[in-house]
Order: structure tokens, then sequence, then C-alpha cells
């Protein structure tokens, strides 16, 4: 199966969803008139306000049903005639709570067609150094896997990717696209390039060669209070391999043709996964054992 | 039998001036896109005016502002007393040359005298701090005047020791090198093309005649920066005493870091509610 995907790296107006909104919208009408190569189109974190928001999440968080009404309605008046799946971050609200989180979406001509097919719910929530999210939003609980018409994916949020553990649920439950969103400011100027693009570059192509799966990033760009995002959005192959960035700090689309086939042939090559497989009773028993152990010490 | 070779890891030293070494190339591409960014994006102004004292900060600063806006938005602004060096006047006129910015000079002479009239047994600080704000009230008047935004030129390591004048130096709304240490703002001077004559001079607040930084604050820059960066990373002075750095000199670091976080906020406020700014009523700048 090949998936044609495109990730987006904008820069958003803070805590302007409706504008926001308007320019995911452009996006994808420069797409569909362009004719671009995308069945998936992802944006990054945050994209419909900018990350840091401290307390104006109140103000700029949405239910997912208006996210999807929102797109659905510009999508309209130039609508392809194939649907369109789109991936995005926002800030959520959600049963009374707000969330750091990303829709899978999937656009179609005719508007009670466009729905969602999956919502994640930023897992681990960074509150250290610059970060405060725990502060703000509450954190999801789940690492899900969905179908989608191109099979099994996932998406991840950021430090949820920093974790190997959560990249391997993900693969163990059949994900084969692991779609990852991202706004990661700019530190350390020391080396050939920021030194947090490097490391999102190898926790990216480690992730994809551990699981043989493709890993499809997309970064925010954008100074926020003096902090910078990145960008530098990065599709990787099941063997670890780059296949296509975005420019640093720049405004850009990057696209790619991306083949599930080349999942079976990496996996043969380096079967990890499997390894984890059948290890994963003896995995578990020894995760008890520490779950246990720590609860035990935290009582004494 | 054959004994085995044994590999030892060598004796763990840092070498602080790799680790202060920064990627001027690179530095610069993200600091003109911060200038373009927090201030045409965000604030929607196109102009700046650099207060420009001849010294490497303000220099750089220029060099910047030049890049992001195009030397025909960036104005420098030369605001010397009756006892600055001449030598300060001069380089900053190098900088105006050599970029073709936008220039004013603004003796500030009378207006300081203006007031000290009334206070003739001020002592060097006192007026020194008289002389920051008055360039402060320069700096924000022209910068009205010229739609334009007043760009702050502190580095890091003033930041740190406290080296400033509270509500003056630190007061523009943005500062493209406050996470810069002093050694750093040489290396992107010198990368800038900024002329050699002011990256080496011993840098100075020129508040008094023959005045030096290092002089005044009882350590190279080279040094303080070196255990600047293990203090803030978390370091314990006897360990940074282990990599060979004087304990007097650490200590005195130290002493300057920690006897001045109150000048790297804003001004206490008595807590009365649950909405107090700041501490529940939370916004970014930028919102």
């Amino acid at each position: 199966m090949k998936i044609r995907v495109a990730v987006v790296q904008f820069k958003p107006r803070k805590g302007d969803v409706a504008h926001n909104l308007d320019r995911v919208a452009e996006t994808l009408r420069q797409i569909v008139e362009e004719n671009l190569p995308a069945d998936v189109v992802v944006f990054p974190e945050t994209i419909l306000s900018g990350y840091f928001l401290e307390g104006g999440v109140r103000d700029a968080a949405r239910t997912r049903e208006q996210i999807l009404q929102e797109l659905s309605c510009r999508y309209q008046p130039f609508a392809r005639a194939e649907p369109l799946d789109v991936v995005l971050g926002f800030y959520e609200l959600w049963h009374g709570k707000y969330y750091n989180s990303a829709l899978y979406l999937t656009l179609e001509q005719e508007p009670a067609r466009c729905r969602i097919l999956h919502t994640h719910r930023k897992f681990f929530l960074p509150t250290y150094g610059v970060f405060q999210e725990k502060r703000f939003v509450a954190r999801g609980r789940t690492i899900e896997v969905f179908q989608t018409r191109f099979g099994a994916a996932t998406v991840l949020i950021c430090e949820d990717m920093w974790h190997s553990i959560t990249g391997a649920i993900a693969a163990l439950k059949g994900a084969e696209v692991f779609y990852v969103i991202a706004a990661s400011p700019g530190r350390g100027f020391r080396g050939e390039n920021v030194g947090n693009v490097m490391k999102w570059q190898t926790l990216l192509c480690n992730m994809a060669e551990e699981h043989g799966v493709w890993v499809v990033n997309a970064s925010l760009v954008g100074f926020e209070g003096g902090k910078g995002f990145v960008g530098q959005s990065t599709i990787v192959n099941p063997f670890g391999q780059v296949v296509v960035s975005a420019p640093l700090m720049q405004e850009a689309i990057a696209t790619a043709t991306i083949d599930t086939e080349e999942i079976a042939i990496a996996r043969a090559n380096a079967p990890l996964l499997a390894d984890l497989e059948a290890g994963l009773a003896d995995l578990l028993i020894e995760m008890q054992e520490i779950a246990e152990e720590q609860h035990t010490r935290d009582r004494q | 039998m054959s004994r085995l070779q044994v590999v030892t890891a060598p004796a763990r030293t840092h070498d602080a001036e790799e680790l202060l070494r920064i990627n001027a190339p690179l530095v610069t591409e993200w600091l003109v896109e911060f200038l373009r960014d927090e201030m045409i994006r965000r604030r929607g102004f196109h102009r700046a005016v650099v207060g420009l004292s001849g010294g490497v900060d303000s220099s750089v600063t220029a060099f910047l502002c030049a890049r992001a806006l195009g030397p025909e938005n960036v104005w420098g602004i030369r605001m010397p007393y009756r006892t600055s060096s001449p030598e300060s006047l001069e380089h900053a006129q190098m900088v105006i040359d050599q970029l073709g910015i936008h220039s004013r000079t603004i003796d500030i002479t009378p207006a300081v005298d203006g007031y000290l009239q009334y206070e003739p047994d001020a002592d060097g600080r006192r007026r020194g701090n008289v002389m920051a704000r008055m360039r402060m009230i320069v700096l924000f008047d022209l910068s009205a005047a010229l739609n334009a935004l007043p760009v702050g030129t502190g580095n890091k390591t003033e930041r740190l020791f406290g080296y400033f004048t509270w509500h003056a130096d630190d007061s523009p709304p943005i500062n493209p090198l406050g996470d810069l240490f002093k050694t750093q703002v040489w290396q992107l001077a010198r990368y800038l093309g900024v002329p050699e004559v002011i990256v080496s001079k011993p840098a100075s607040a020129d508040l008094i005649v023959g005045q030096t930084d290092e002089d005044d604050l009882g350590i190279s820059y080279h040094l303080a920066d070196q255990i600047l960066y293990f203090l803030l990373r978390g370091y314990r002075v006897e360990q940074i005493e282990e990599m060979g750095y004087p304990r007097e000199k650490i200590l005195l670091v130290k002493n300057r870091l920690e006897s001045t976080h109150w000048k790297r906020h804003l001004p206490t406020t008595a807590m009365l509610s649950t909405t107090s700014i700041n501490d529940y009523y939370l916004r970014p700048v930028d919102y």
C-alpha cells in the first residue's frame, strides 16, 4: 500500500484559532489546487493556537467536534473528489478537562461524510525547564492504534516520542505508520544543527528502525516569546533512513510517497518487533514486579 | 597465559572553552529570524532603534538588526555624556558607517546634569544609574517618534551578574543577546564582521573614566563564563573547584549570581487574591 503524505509547518497566530483554521484550510487548498501528492496531510502540535499559552489554553481549547465542523466547512469550496486525511494538533476541551490533543480526520466533498477517525491525547506532558504542560492540561491515558484506509496507524505527540515504550506499545498493537506531531523550541547551538533538531532526528530514525515502521513527523515553526520552534519536519522509512525533511525554522510543505510493503522487508532484516512480541510475557512480569516494588517502597 | 590489556577511562575533564563554543552562522540565522518574528510578525514593527555605545554588545545587536530588517530600518543612537570616552563615539560611528544605518547623536549631559545639580554628592554608582536611565528615556522616546521598537543589547553574563541598571539597560521589550555569554557574543561579533578594534578592546560600561567591566567584576569574562556555565547546570562549588577553577573566583561568581535574582524579575507585588497577575492569572508575553 502506498500512501502519499505531506507534512506542513507554518507559524500559527498566537491564540487565534479561527485564523489558524483558515491557514490550515489555505494549505489544503494549495495541496488540492496544485495537485500535490497527498493522501494524508500532517500539521504540527498545537497548530491551531501556538504552543505556549499558559492560562490561555482555556480560551483556545475547542471540542473535537467543533474542529471537525470548522474545518469541513472551510474545506467544501475546494473539496476534491477523493477523500483527504488530516492530522493536526490542538488544545482540546473534553469531558470538562483540557488536553493537548491530536485529531486524525477524513475530509470529503460531502460534509456529512467528514469524520474523526481518532483522537490522541498527549500521554507524557513535559513539565520541566521551559515546559509547564501539567499545570495547564490533563494527561491522556492511552496509546491507541486505529484503522485508516491505508492500514493501521498511531498518533504520538512530542514527548510521547521521547519514551521508547510508547512507540513499542503502538508497534505491538499493529501500527505501521506513526504520525508524530511536535512543538520543539530550539536549544543548543554548538553543533552543526540546533541541538534538539539533531536529537529529534535520532529519535525518529531509532523508533522507525527499532520497530520497522514509517514515522511521519510534523514540527512547529515560529517564535513565541523568544522561544523559536525548529520545524525540520521529517519522514523516516522503516530502515531508519530519512526520506525527506522540511527546512529549519521556515514555513514549508514536505511530501513523500511511503510504501507500507517496505515494512515487511525491514522487519525481515531486523526482526526486533517479533523478538519483542516473543519476550512480551516475561517483560510484563518484570514490569509488574517493578510497579509493585515501587508501590511498596513508597508506602514505607 | 597472556594478560589482558586494560583500557582505563581518562580523567574527567571539562573543556569549557569548547562547551561555550557556538555555531555562529547558525546562531545568526536563528537571531535574525527571532528579530523578524518578534518585531514584525508579533508586534508589527518594521524599524529598530539601538543605543550604540561603541561596545561589542550594541554593535552585534545593530549588525543583527541590519540583517533582519535592512539597514534602512535601523537607527543607531549615540548618547554620550561629557565624561564618555571619545573612542566610544568613534567606534559607534564605525558601526554606523559600516552598516549604512541611520544615526542620531543625543548628548545626555544637560539632562543628566540638570538633575544631578540637586544631588551634587551623588557617588559614581548613582551617577551611572542616572545616565543609564536617561539613555532609556531617549531610546524609548525616539522609538515613539520613529515608530520603531527599542532593541536591547544586554548579554547573559551581565544579566547573571546583575551588572546593569535595573529598568534601564534591561528595559527594551526584545533582546537578541540575552542568552549568550559575553565570550559567545565575541564569537558572534567576529563572525558578523564587527570591527576588530571593538571586539578586542576591554569591555566597559563607560560610566566612569577608565572603567572596565573586568576590573569592576574582579574576574575576566573568560573565567566568569566558564564558572557560570557549570553553576547554572547545578554543579556544586567543590565540583567546580575539582575541575581546576580557583575557589575564590567560584565564590565571587556564585555570590554575584545569588544576590541579583531580583534584578531579573519584575517588581514584587503583594498577592491578595486567586487572580494575582503572573501568579494565578498567567498569559505569555505574546498572547
